[in-house]
């Protein structure tokens, strides 16, 4: 598969000196969607600005489609189209009139065909004539991805599409960015749930204070992540694990009133079975036993340090 | 060149001065009525002719000026200004377009309306007081170089303001002086030698005087003194936006 967009060796320092992002290199495959998975704060707006031409980087190369953003802009920022993070709409402009001021911005001519067909596949056609405040905030954010895709650019950025939007918006949401897939637009996503990225991506990258720690396909990356633990609370706390329960690895809380487990969950055997089999000959009593996913955080911490 | 762009901006631009039209055009052309009657007929009766020129007529070029420079800079700072307080200039920074095709969208726009409301109030006056113009070419010329140049003025105001008040400061501690003591209302040669001189630092007096030239043939200072002085200050406000978008300041970050 092509590559359809390139970064090369990026910073951001803001003029607060605060950095940003840190030597970012990522490639983006031509029709894939990708989502770039990180905690708030982590540069995802940044970086996606970056390519946008919304914030100045600091240092590095950015390619699209083999254009560079400064010294090509035209060509590049023409095959781009931004949704951002915020809601910023025109209160007092028509769902109809703010459209067509964004195609004739991004130096389309008008093609009301073309409008007609976007807003209806955003169900926003009966609102056409409506001044935009009198918008809900889901329709707002589908007037958003309208005005982004009005002049049917060949890579959309999401920037957290789904902040603030109800269960089955987001799933009409995702149908529509898998047609949008389907017409052979790029796709790259932030978000800051797991199961989002999950859900809707090829591959996924995950960025935290200004770096990318990995970029993997999705079904690698959630193998990777799979692990979940079984935490068993102690009736009275241990001073050390029993000899005939050496083999499973367990591990204790910091104050030993908890046995920890990990296991893999994709994994047909993960052994819990086995496991209890064996405390329980081992004579051990527990007062509670329960299982945790890895959070986001603590993906972090696994990531950083292997 | 994105034509389309320009194109949009300047539409969406004017469009959102037509939802405002009755307070855009009815509130200067009331001022002026009022000037008028204030000036024109119940001062201006008592005051003698200036320039063999009655007081009536002679206020028109100033009044005109007058407007057209505070328009020029309101509507164009708050052009720019409105889409960075609410946020929708992430669109215009993402899009196919130099800062040139954002100018002559903005910018042209806000002259546009200054143009159009100079010829209103000069059609008002034309009620009021016998008007000649000499010079119609002059006149228009000054009126168009006016209204840009004040309109790109503004555009700056608006990148430059962090808030609403900062957009309103300039206009009112600054403009709205300067056009007052700048020779709407009476010719500089009436003042005092001294203040004549101090006079001379206000650059809006090179506006008015060569405006007035244009109708009456009457003038404070020279004809292309005033010319070299709007296209010093035109110049000056070129540099200063080739600054601002070569450094993206208060636009990108
Ligand atoms: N204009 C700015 N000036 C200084 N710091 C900023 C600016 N914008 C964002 N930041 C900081 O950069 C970091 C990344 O922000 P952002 O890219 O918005 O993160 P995300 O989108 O992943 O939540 C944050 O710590 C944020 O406070
Ligand atoms: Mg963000």
């Amino acid at each position: 598969m092509s590559t359809i967009l390139s970064i090369h060796n990026l910073n951001k320092v803001y003029a607060s000196g605060f950095q940003a992002l840190k030597n970012i290199n990522l490639k983006i495959r031509k029709g894939e969607i990708f989502a770039l998975l990180g905690p708030n704060g982590a540069g995802k707006t940044t970086l996606i600005n970056a390519i946008c031409g919304i914030v100045n980087p600091s240092d590095g190369k950015i390619i699209v489609d083999g254009f560079d953003i400064i010294n090509d802009f035209r060509a590049t920022r023409s095959l781009i189209g931004l949704v951002p993070q915020e809601l910023s709409t025109d209160a007092f402009e028509t769902v109809w009139n703010t459209v067509n001021f964004s195609r004739g911005l991004f130096g389309k001519a008008p093609n009301p065909a073309f409008i007609e067909q976007t807003l209806k596949q955003l169900s926003l056609w009966d609102k056409k004539n409506n001044t935009i405040r009198t918008l809900s905030g889901g329709m707002k954010r589908r007037l958003m991805i309208a005005k982004a895709l009005s002049h049917e650019p060949r890579v959309l950025f999401l920037d957290e599409p789904t902040a603030g939007v109800d269960v089955n918006l987001r799933k009409d949401m995702w149908e529509q960015v898998r047609h949008l897939k389907n017409t052979g637009v790029t796709i790259i996503l932030t978000t800051h749930y797991l199961e989002e990225a999950e859900e809707m991506a090829d591959r996924i990258g995950i960025i935290n204070k200004g770096e990318i720690i990995v970029t993997e396909n999705k079904t690698d990356l959630m193998k990777k992540l799979g692990r979940k633990q079984l935490i068993l609370d102690l009736k009275d706390p241990l001073g050390e694990i029993p000899a005939p329960l050496t083999k499973w690895a367990l591990a204790f809380n910091p104050e030993k009133t908890q046995l920890i487990y990990t296991y893999d969950s994709t994994k047909d055997d993960n052994g819990i079975a086995q496991l209890l089999a064996d405390l329980s000959s081992a004579g051990m009593t527990f007062k509670d036993i329960h299982t945790n996913q890895s959070s986001l955080e603590e993906i972090f911490i696994q990531l950083v340090k292997p | 060149m994105n034509i389309h762009a320009i194109t949009a901006i300047y539409r969406f631009e004017m469009s959102r001065w037509g939802r405002t039209i009755g307070q855009s055009i009815a509130s200067p052309v009331i001022s002026t009525c009022l000037y008028f009657v204030v000036f024109g007929s119940a001062i201006g009766s008592r005051i003698a002719q200036i320039d063999g020129i009655s007081y009536g007529s002679f206020i028109v070029p100033g009044l005109i000026m007058l407007s057209v420079l505070t328009e020029s800079i309101s509507n164009a700072s708050f052009g720019i200004y409105f889409p960075r307080f609410t946020g929708t200039i992430y669109e215009v920074l993402s899009a196919p377009i130099d800062y040139i095709e954002i100018l002559l969208g903005y910018v042209g726009a806000a002259a546009s309306k200054s143009i159009i409301l100079g010829v209103l109030i000069l059609a008002t006056a034309g009620f009021f007081v016998p008007l000649e113009i000499k010079h119609p070419f002059i006149m228009f010329f000054f009126l168009v170089l006016t209204s840009v140049t004040f309109s790109l003025f503004g555009f700056i105001i608006g990148i430059w303001a962090d808030g609403f008040e900062k957009l309103q400061i300039i206009p009112m501690l600054i403009i709205t002086p300067l056009a007052f003591l700048g020779g709407s209302f009476y010719s500089i040669k009436m003042l005092p030698v001294f203040w004549q001189n101090v006079s001379l630092l206000n650059p809006v007096v090179y506006l008015i005087s060569g405006f007035r030239f244009s109708f009456y043939e009457s003038a404070d200072v020279s004809l292309p003194l005033s010319l070299l002085m709007i296209f010093v200050f035109l110049m000056v406000c070129i540099v200063l936006v080739r600054w601002i978008f070569k450094t993206g300041y208060r636009l990108k970050s």
